[in-house]
This record gives structure tokens, sequence and C-alpha cells, in this order.
């Protein structure tokens, strides 16, 4: 199902031989990557692999050494900030691992935002439809009146999501989704991404360590290791994905060829 | 041996550093001022960062003033009574008020209340990736935080520095009257007698001037903040030395502008 779209109207996003270095460290080592209209994909891997770097790489916050990352089939790659930057981002929703939430704004003003500061929509209705994105996550509108730092980071985390989808774009990125939160708010937050991929028809990269949300919202899931995509399939078939990077990754096994460096006592 | 090699390369190294830390600044000043001209404009911001600086600012401005200008008149009375010179008193406090301590002190302050404020508030903006969320939101930083700001350091200063005048000329007055036992409508009569416009003025330009400074540095530094908490401490104390520094270079130039023939 989801293949055949692609093969009509060709990937959403797309990366070729990504690679990014910070000074002498090399993060990236040619990703490949692959994201079709109303698909979504979960990236998985270890902590510090460079998966938040790859989404940044994608919207333009980082620019990429080399290789090549296209939407909706339009290079970006190199892309700086100017208009067509803005034109492009106004398609992108993005959670930030950290929600970034702008802290001198009320909660029901940074969930609004793209709609007052990007449309000029005026503050009335901008706050009656931010109120309404809160519920989804699972808000109350009396959070709306409060600021950032007043509220828990589950919470904050909650107002990014709603920030992300405010103005119904048409690919969503969630940097850690469910990181921080309970089981219930967290399978609440999955049925929302899950609802905005099937319902709205939006394309979503999500990243989580979290195995049980990845199985919930993901069509397809990739996994970064040492800078590359190592493995990449839908997710009925993460369990018998033959890869032994895979298996010890999803099933939490401190043993395997993945080395983590630490020392033993 | 290569002792003299090496440290013509350090100087040239260190040139080299300071010329390209000037271009970045100046390629920086050019897109936050350019930003202030073009549209969409947020108004609702302009206002805030008017009031905290044009506003806010007056208490500190005015006591900077206040005494300035008392200690100025007790200083060239105690001064001038050794060659009987005591009648240009009055004539001092203004002029130096008007032309050099108004600015110059009124810039200082701002320099370390509001360049301070600004580095820190951006550049935590700048860790905490609420600058990155900006520009996923489709709203250009520069014309969001950097292009208010500016505008408000360059309309306001002015005024903070034509109150810290007039204050700083009042307590002038106090002291002259009060304590020395001048006449006071004699003095007032010296105060106004070799006042120009130009006195004013050239302090109000200064002010102007210096208020762009200030916020242009806060900015900068906060903008290029590096990560986490120490980043953004050293980018404040930089942001308010080299404004600072900055104000008193400019200072002279300005001066020399006006008033060498
Ligand atoms: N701006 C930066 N400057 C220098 N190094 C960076 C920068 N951003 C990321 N890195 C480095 O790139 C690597 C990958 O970082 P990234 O944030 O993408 O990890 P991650 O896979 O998202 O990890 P986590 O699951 O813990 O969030 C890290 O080693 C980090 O030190
Ligand atoms: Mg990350």
């Amino acid at each position: 199902m989801a293949d055949a779209k692609k093969t009509n109207k060709g990937p959403k996003i797309q990366l070729r031989d990504v690679h990014k270095a910070f000074g002498a460290k090399q993060v990236l080592r040619g990703v490949n990557l692959d994201v079709g209209e109303a698909e979504s994909v979960v990236i998985i891997g270890g902590s510090g692999t460079g998966k938040s770097v790859t989404l940044k790489c994608i919207l333009g916050l980082l620019q990429a050494d080399k290789g090549s990352i296209k939407v909706a089939g339009e290079e970006v790659a190199g892309l700086e900030s100017g208009p067509d930057r803005d034109r492009l981002n106004a398609k992108f929703g993005m959670l930030f691992q950290h929600a970034a939430l702008f802290d001198s704004l009320r909660v029901w003003e940074n969930v609004a935002f793209s709609l007052t500061a990007g449309h000029g929509m005026g503050r009335d209705q901008a706050r009656e439809i931010a109120m309404k994105k809160m519920a989804l996550v699972g808000l109350s509108s009396k959070v709306g009146d409060l600021y950032p730092a007043e509220l828990s980071s589950g919470m904050q985390k909650r107002v990014g999501l709603a920030r992300a989808i405010a103005p119904d774009p048409e690919i969503i990125f969630f940097d850690e989704p469910t990181t921080g939160l309970d089981p219930i708010m967290s399978d609440v937050i999955n049925e929302l991404i899950v609802t905005c991929v099937k319902e709205v028809g939006c394309s979503a990269l999500s990243i989580t360590h979290d195995m049980v949300s990845a199985r919930r919202i993901g069509d397809r899931i990739a996994m970064l290791y040492q800078g590359k995509i190592i493995w990449a399939g839908p997710v009925n078939q993460i369990d018998r994905s033959g890869n032994e990077y895979v298996d010890q990754f999803i099933n939490g096994r401190a043993e395997g060829p993945i080395e983590m460096l630490v020392r033993a006592l | 041996m290569n002792h003299p090699i090496e440290f013509v390369a350090l100087i040239g190294r260190a040139f080299l550093g300071f010329l390209a830390t000037a271009g970045r600044l100046v390629l920086f000043a050019l897109e936050g001022t350019t930003h202030i001209f073009r549209p969409p404009f947020y108004f609702r911001l302009i206002r805030r960062q008017m009031v905290d600086i044009g506003y806010y600012s007056m208490p500190v401005v005015g006591m900077t003033g206040l005494f300035a200008g008392m200690v100025l008149a007790l200083q060239s009375y105690t001064g001038f009574a050794r060659f009987s010179a005591e009648g240009a008193v009055a004539t001092v406090v203004v002029l130096s008020m008007t032309r050099e301590l108004g600015p110059v002190l009124a810039g200082l302050m701002v320099a370390g209340r509001i360049g301070a404020s600004m580095a820190a508030e951006i550049g935590t903006m700048r860790v905490t990736e609420q600058i990155d969320a900006l520009t996923t939101l489709s709203t250009n930083p520069f014309k969001y935080l950097i292009a208010p700001r500016l505008l408000a350091g360059f309309t306001m200063l002015p005024f903070l520095v034509l109150t810290a005048d007039i204050i700083g000329i009042f307590g002038g007055y106090v002291v002259s009257v009060y304590k020395l036992d001048f006449n006071a409508a004699n003095y007032l009569k010296r105060s106004w007698e070799f006042l120009e416009f130009l006195d004013v003025f050239s302090g109000l330009v200064k002010a102007s001037v210096f208020g762009f400074l200030v916020a242009l540095m806060g900015c900068y530094h906060g903008f290029n903040s590096k990560r986490g908490a120490q980043g953004v401490g050293a980018a404040t104390t930089n942001a308010v030395v080299s404004a600072s520094i900055l104000i008193l270079i400019f200072n002279y130039i300005i001066t020399e502008l006006f008033f060498s023939k």
C-alpha cells in the first residue's frame, strides 16, 4: 500500500549519501533513507549516533557536508536561510528533543506561534485553534495561560508536539516524542501520531528509543549505527531482520556486536 | 632561533582573527538592520524592547546622571577656586553633562543592564534550540529577535541621555546653590549662556550610536553563544566588555567629528 503510493509520487523525503562531521568527528557517513507519501518512518539507534543531527540536516538547521537531500523531489541540501527555506519549512512540523519552547511566551502563544507569526492570524482565532490542538495532546485549557517554565518536562514535550502539528504540516518530524511520558500518555501520543499519518495523510519521520512506540507508530523502521543506516524494513520484519545489531538493540542486550564504550568496574 | 618568526606569525594570526570577527560583525549588523525596514513587522516585540530599554532604564540612568552632575559641581568648584574661576562651574557642568558624561555614563550603564540581558536571553535561546525552533516555524530570527532590539537601542538611548542631562544639570544646580552658596538666578543664567544646540545634539547622536552598539553586542554575542550555561556566561561577559570598549572608542571618534576644527 505504502509502496504503491511511493512509486506513484516518489518519496517525500530522500536522503542519499549524506555526510556530516563536527571538526574531526564524523557523525554521519553516508546516510540513505526514504520516507514515502503518507508513510511513517522511525529511526532507531544508540545515543549519540546522529539521529537528531540527521533531522537537523533535513530541516536546514545544520548543513550536510556532502550528499543529497530531496524534499518532494526538490534538492534542499545547501539551501540556507532565505525565502526558499521559509517556504519549505512551512511544510514541516518539528518536535525538538528538549521541546525548545519559547519561554517568553505563554503556552498557547507557543502552540499558535506559526499561525500568529507566520500567517498573521488574529490572536483570538489562533488561541482557539491552539486550545484544540492542546486538547489533542491531553492538555487542559488551564495550561494554556501558563509559561513553559511552569510545566513538567513531559507536559513541555506535549506542548512542543501541539506546536508542531498546529499549522497542519505535510511532513512532521518527531525527536523522541514519548521520552519522559508515562506509559498511558505515551500511548495517547502514539495514537495521535498514527492519526496524523493515517487520517490526515502527512508523512512522519520520528526518532525513538522506545521500541513499543516504534512498533506502534512506524510503517518502516531504520536503524542508524556508526553513521549509516544499517538496516531498514517494514515494522513487522524487525524481529526477523537477520541483523545482529538490530537484534541486540531491540532486545536491549548489553552483550552483542554493538560495543558500548564503558569499562567494567 | 625561529622565535622572531613565530612571534610575527602570532601577531599576524591575531590580526587576521580580528579582521574576520569585524567582518562577521558588520555582516550581522547589516542583516539585522535591513530587517528593520522589511515587513512583516513585529510591533509587539518592538514595543516591548522599547519599554524595557527606554522606561525601565530610567532609574539607573537618572541616578547616574544626578550624582555625576553633583560631583562635577563640587569638583570643579574646589579645583577652580585655586585660580578664582568659580564662576565657570555652571558652564562646566552643563557642557560636560551634555557633551560627554550624559551619553557615556548612560551608555555604559545601559551596556551593563541591557547588553547583558540581551546576550543572556538570546544565548539561552540559542543553547536551548529556541532559535532553531524559530527557523522551523518559518520565522526569521534576525527579524524576530535582532531587528527589534537594534531599533529599540537606537531610538531609546537619546531619550535616556536627555533625561540624564537634565537630571545631571539639576544635580549640579542643587549642589552649587544649596551647598556652595551660588546665586540661583546667576547660576541659571550662566548655565544657558554658553550652551549651544550642537552640544546637546552631539550628545544625542552619541546616544543613538551607543544604543545601537549595546544592542548589537548583546545580540551578536548571544546569537553566537556556545553550548551550555558556560557559553551563555561567556557571551554575557563579552557583550558587556565589548560594548563598553566600543562606546569609549566611538565616543572619541564622534567627538572628533563634531568638534575638531
Ligand atoms: N552542534 C554540534 N556541535 C558539535 N557536535 C555535535 C553538535 N550536534 C551534535 N554533535 C555531536 O554529534 C553526535 C550525534 O548527536 P545527536 O544529537 O544526533 O545524537 P542522537 O543520536 O540524537 O542521540 P540521543 O539519542 O542521545 O539524542 C554526538 O556525538 C554529538 O556530540
Ligand atoms: Mg537526539
